[in-house]
């Protein structure tokens, strides 16, 4: 039976695309990934599973992929180039395609540094493009680098990164553009607070037709409390929470600063809907897997095709 | 030029605790500059070796000599004869010039005093930067003289990576984005239209691909 990405089918249907964000475990338990799947399940099209984010060590990627697989939802296998060399990318990408797995996203990678392994040495062989552009050419003309044929091409559908909120601005779209050059079909954005700098962003992409050529995924994380906003917008690399929403979420108690931050999540869910060249959300609810149903259904994105 | 640090104080007591006669071996090349391994270090490092040695009742021969150059073999050659002479040489030099003493004297133990650390420019007054990584294939050109590989903390050939913040790297706010300054130099050069480029793999053969590298001219050979 031919297996195919959930992902492509529904945005080259048209539907506005829902995909949500799967941390792996610190530790070889695979309930945690199964329950975090029933919870998703049927009300997200895909589901991406992070690859050592953060370089902190969890469960492998591909192995969460998998049983995510078989409890029925469609994974998105999150690949960086941080760990492994040009060798083991192309090897692990064909091992993922035979395991069924049908989407890739691939990343550079947070540096080693943030990680529990601060000591690793960062392999850095190739970079998000070049792995792109890896990927597109063993599935399209089943030739891996250096022009050895692959038996069978991996089937897997293509994305990548963007985020619009770092430096600097003018670049990023330029950024973009290179990606999609390469080979990447679908793109999931860094988490969106500053909705008038990716509005801003948005219109440079539409100014160079890249909307057109790739399908874009608006990065959503519900905030659980003012202090995660603070957190954010002070520690987290290439984040941008603006002061009026970090004002917002201080504004409510902090028991109900998790409500605030689903109904802020809704609503830039909303926005998004209304911006030209926008296919879809990636939710990233860190460690909140539950709220993703309920955010979904608030946005009114279901049923999912 | 190499840059390099000198080893703490007590690393070094431990590494030639066993032997009563030692030679201290300088460099007067990219050490000196650095102010690790010159005249001027070898002569702090001695004193402060004797000094320690006799505030704890050690009977230790330290002698000094700083050679122009450690890495090249005319100049090591001041030491045939006298080398001989000592329990252990305490090189100042660089891992090149440790291991070209080494080469020079196969019976005698060679000891470093110094960490090397990178390949750099004096940029002020006791500051050093890291600029390159000796890829053994330049593509400066491509990158307005910024090298990427040594600069991106993640080598990066398409940059930047969506860390880059306000001009800095995420790794670090104190240094500088390399693409930030690529981008900024393309643009004052007039070469923006360099950043469309999708830029192939690396070929990293030329730098680790096969062992220790080497550099044969028939032109130069005797």
């Amino acid at each position: 039976m031919k297996i195919y990405s959930r992902l492509k089918r529904v945005l080259e249907k048209g539907h506005f695309a829902v995909t949500a964000e799967c941390g792996p475990p610190k530790g070889a338990d695979p309930k945690v990934i199964r329950s975090k799947g029933k919870i998703l399940k049927g009300f997200v099209d895909s589901v991406n599973v992070t690859d050592n984010q953060t370089g902190v060590v969890r469960l492998s990627s591909l192995a969460a992929c998998v049983l995510l697989k078989k409890e029925g939802l469609d994974p998105v296998l999150q690949m960086t180039t941080r760990d492994r060399n040009r060798i083991a990318l192309q090897s692990d990408i064909l091992g993922a395609a035979a395991l069924g797995i049908r989407n890739v996203l691939c990343l550079s990678g947070d540096h080693q540094s943030f990680g529990n392994q601060p000591q690793a040495k960062g392999v850095f062989d190739i970079d998000s493009v070049q792995l792109i552009h890896i990927f597109r050419q063993m599935r399209d003309t089943g030739v891996i680098l250096g022009g050895d044929k692959l038996s069978v091409p991996p089937d897997v559908f293509i994305g990548a990164v963007a985020n619009p909120f770092a430096d600097p601005f003018d670049f990023r779209v330029v950024r973009l553009g290179k990606k999609t050059t390469a080979g990447a079909e679908f793109i999931q954005t860094q988490c969106i607070y500053n909705l008038k700098r990716f509005d801003e962003w948005m219109k440079k992409v539409r100014d160079l037709g890249l909307h057109k050529k790739v399908y874009i995924l608006g990065g959503i994380t519900p905030l659980k409390s003012a202090r995660m906003a603070e957190y954010m917008s002070n520690n987290v690399a290439g984040m941008d929470v603006p002061d009026e929403m970090i004002r917002r979420m201080k504004s409510v108690p902090a028991g109900e600063q998790r409500k605030e931050g689903l109904k802020i999540a809704a609503e830039t869910i909303q926005a998004l809907k209304d911006i030209e060249g926008v296919h879809g959300i990636h939710i990233m609810a860190i460690e909140w897997e539950e709220a993703v149903p309920q955010l979904v259904e608030t946005a009114g994105l279901l049923p999912r095709p | 030029m190499i840059t390099a640090e000198r080893k703490p104080l007590p690393e070094i007591k431990e590494m030639i605790a066993p032997y009563r006669k030692v030679l201290l071996v300088g460099c007067g090349s990219c050490v000196a500059e650095c102010a690790s391994g010159g005249e001027k270090e070898v002569g702090l490092l001695a004193s402060a070796l004797r000094i320690d040695a006799k505030m704890h009742g050690h009977i230790i021969d330290i002698k000094e000599i700083t050679l122009d150059r450690q890495c090249v073999y005319e100049f090591i050659d001041q030491l045939t004869g006298i080398a001989g002479q000592f329990d252990a040489i305490l090189s100042l030099g660089c891992g090149a010039g440790v291991q070209a003493l080494a080469d020079t004297f196969p019976g005698i133990i060679i000891l470093p005093a110094l960490n090397t650390t990178f390949i750099g420019q004096t940029k002020d007054a006791g500051l050093w930067i890291e600029n390159c990584r000796a890829c053994g294939d330049c593509k400066l050109s491509y990158f307005a003289a910024v090298c990427p590989i040594t600069r991106c903390a993640k080598g990066l050939f398409n940059g930047p990576c969506g860390g880059s913040q306000n001009g800095k790297c995420e790794v670090d706010a104190d240094v500088p984005c390399a693409w930030q300054l690529i981008i900024e130099r393309l643009e004052k050069t007039g070469r923006l239209e360099l950043l469309q480029n999708i830029y192939q793999p690396v070929d990293w053969s030329r730098q680790l691909g096969k062992g220790p590298r080497k550099i044969h001219r028939e032109d130069q050979s005797a």
